[in-house]
């Protein structure tokens, strides 16, 4: 056989092996995306049934109050991550990073199985824990006689019974996403700290560093990398935050759509109304929100690259 | 620090973790005796039923009959779609990763830097942008409420090509490859002969993330499916609440069974799942 035979024959195996994804990855990747924009140009009633609106869909999006409750929502739940979920995990790293602890592994594994439950589980675990009368906050709340001091504190009778899903549900969202996430971003700082170089720890004990400034000097540099990928990772899921208030707030956007976000409103109108046109256009908000984070974050890593 | 001092935060230390433990793990002791409680139990303790039984409690109160009407609903149809749907796309999506991501990193022919371009740029595409026009290409393929339609489009991720092809640049070396074919291997059993044992991790890994990913999707099939018999738990569990809203016992029992296949799951393959959890962050 000759050379040229072996290289047509390698070039159809591998046409053959890659054959299944790229068929898949062009009727439901690629074709939709390019679907979606022309989506967003259409007004429907349900699927097959466009009618060219232009312009019109991202117009009356921008001008709809309940979008931008949406957004509003969405971006407080996103800096909840941020702001209290991501720095307890860090500590919580910190705590279980130092091989003398007693424990840590059984630790770790405790903080990380909230994740194992998946998020609609727990959001049903949520909805009922948080349920007014026979839920288990409020239970345990009144057992601690936490509502009554609430009460004192506020002089508002409704802490005595507190309704989370109806009258707190930003806060609601975030508290049970700090006991489903913390864990999971944990692993992630956890496995960051065990790369620290060793040397250098000894170097900076060695230069009379304390802990604070073990801490600042050495640890936080060689953490940062994998800190901005927890953030960056962490920001694009708050963002397209779904199943949580959908299941909560049982498919509505809760009182006065306290509770809706972006990518509920997206369902609402694609799949309630049928207008998957209008459905498009907010994903395409989305997504140009989502891309313009990656970008941003991409910047920021270049520059750390080239200042060290 | 002084020795005192120490003393003091290490037992801070450890009082803060064994808290947040506590917290982390009540929850889950609430719903396994929630799912054994009568209905009125609910209003008279938080956590086990008081009566006459050893400690004070009623035992006798305590019953599997929350469960026995589960799977009198039909409940058992979902729990066998799951095991079905998450099996499926763990094993295909594997398959076609696997094999996508070694022709990507080790053939050389024509295209092949397009495509690893565009399926690298694929990745930042949120998967909620393609929720509209991909339901109504399954409407045009005349797909929808089908486990073919439900299951096609998500059998194929270009994470997950790009998972493999890191693993094998990573670790299978191009002269073990010609080695293999200077020994007479066909280009079939290098590949599964030679490089699949060596990204095994990564399939132990993927698999297993894979496996979850569809267990815990609700949004897929929440859009797809629309028949009650071929749903998976997930979208069965959230209409279960909106028919029987207050029937506390029927609904935690219900997380208990869906929650339960997929946590012995990942006790038996605890590492593999962490170490697949971080290899996109960590190097080692």
């Amino acid at each position: 056989m000759s050379s040229g035979g072996i290289d047509r024959k390698r070039v159809l195996f591998s046409w053959a092996m890659l054959a299944p994804f790229l068929a898949l990855f062009v009727v439901f990747v690629v074709y939709p995306l390019i679907q979606s924009a022309f989506l967003a140009a259409n007004q429907t009633f349900g699927p097959g049934t466009r009618t060219f609106v232009g312009t019109k869909n991202f117009e009356l999006l921008l001008s709809d109050p309940v979008f931008w409750k949406s957004i509003r929502n969405t971006f407080i739940y996103a800096m909840g991550s941020l702001f209290i979920q991501l720095p307890i995990a860090f500590l919580l790293a910190l705590a279980l990073n130092s091989p003398k602890l007693k424990g840590r592994g059984i630790y770790r594994l405790i903080f990380f199985s909230p994740q194992l439950m998946g998020l609609v589980f727990v959001s049903i675990l949520g909805a009922l824990a948080f349920e007014k009368r026979a839920g288990l906050i409020n239970q345990a709340l009144d057992a601690a006689r936490i509502n009554d001091l609430l009460v004192w504190l506020t002089g508002n009778d409704a802490w005595l019974e507190p309704d989370w899903l109806q009258q707190h549900v930003m806060a609601t969202l975030i508290l049970i996403s700090l006991w489903l996430y913390v864990g999971f971003n944990m692993i992630y700082f956890l496995a960051a700290l065990q790369s620290v170089d060793k040397s250098l720890m000894e170097a900076a004990e060695i230069d009379g560093a304390g802990p604070w400034g073990k801490l600042r000097h050495v640890v936080f540099p060689s953490v940062k990398p994998v800190a901005t990928f927890v953030i960056l990772l962490s920001m694009i899921g708050s963002l397209q935050l779904f199943e949580l208030p959908y299941i909560l707030l049982e498919s509505s956007g809760g009182p006065d759509n306290k509770g809706l976000t972006i990518v509920m409103y997206l369902y609402q109108n694609g799949f309630d109304l049928g207008d998957l046109g209008f459905a498009s256009a907010i994903g395409w908000v989305l997504a140009l929100i989502l891309i313009g984070l990656a970008l941003v974050q991409v910047k920021l890593t270049r520059a750390q690259e080239v200042s060290s | 620090m002084s020795a005192g001092q120490r003393k003091v935060s290490k037992w801070a230390l450890h009082t803060t973790l064994v808290v947040l433990a506590m917290i982390t793990l009540v929850p889950y002791a609430w719903l396994i005796i929630a799912s054994l409680k009568g209905q009125d139990d609910f209003f008279s303790a938080i956590f086990l039923p008081p009566g006459d039984g050893v400690f004070g409690i009623g035992w006798d109160k305590l019953s599997l009959d929350n469960y026995r009407n589960l799977f009198d609903l039909g409940f058992s149809v979902n729990l066998v779609n799951s095991v079905f749907y998450s099996a499926t796309t763990a094993l295909f999506a594997t398959l076609i990763c696997a094999a996508t991501g070694f022709v990507l990193a080790k053939h050389q022919f024509r295209g092949r830097n397009l495509i690893t371009l565009v399926v690298l740029g694929a990745l930042i595409v949120p998967p909620t942008l393609l929720l509209a026009p991909g339901y109504e290409l399954l409407y045009d393929l005349g797909l929808l409420d089908s486990a073919w339609g439900l299951l096609l489009p998500l059998i194929a991720p270009a994470f997950g090509v790009f998972l493999f092809r890191q693993a094998v640049i990573q670790s299978v070396p191009d002269e073990l490859l010609e080695a293999a074919r200077i020994d007479g291997c066909s280009e079939w059993s290098i590949f599964f002969i030679v490089v699949l044992p060596l990204v095994r991790p990564m399939i132990g890994a993927f698999m297993l993330i894979t496996f979850l990913g569809m267990w815990n999707n609700f949004i897929s099939p929440q859009i797809v499916l629309q028949s009650a018999d071929k749903q998976p738990l997930s979208v069965a569990i959230s209409q279960l609440r909106g028919v029987y809203k207050t029937d506390y016992g029927l609904l935690t029992a219900a997380t208990v069974v869906s929650v339960l296949p997929v946590a012995a799951l990942f006790l038996f393959l605890q590492k593999q799942f962490i170490s697949g959890l971080t290899s996109g962050a960590v190097k080692g």
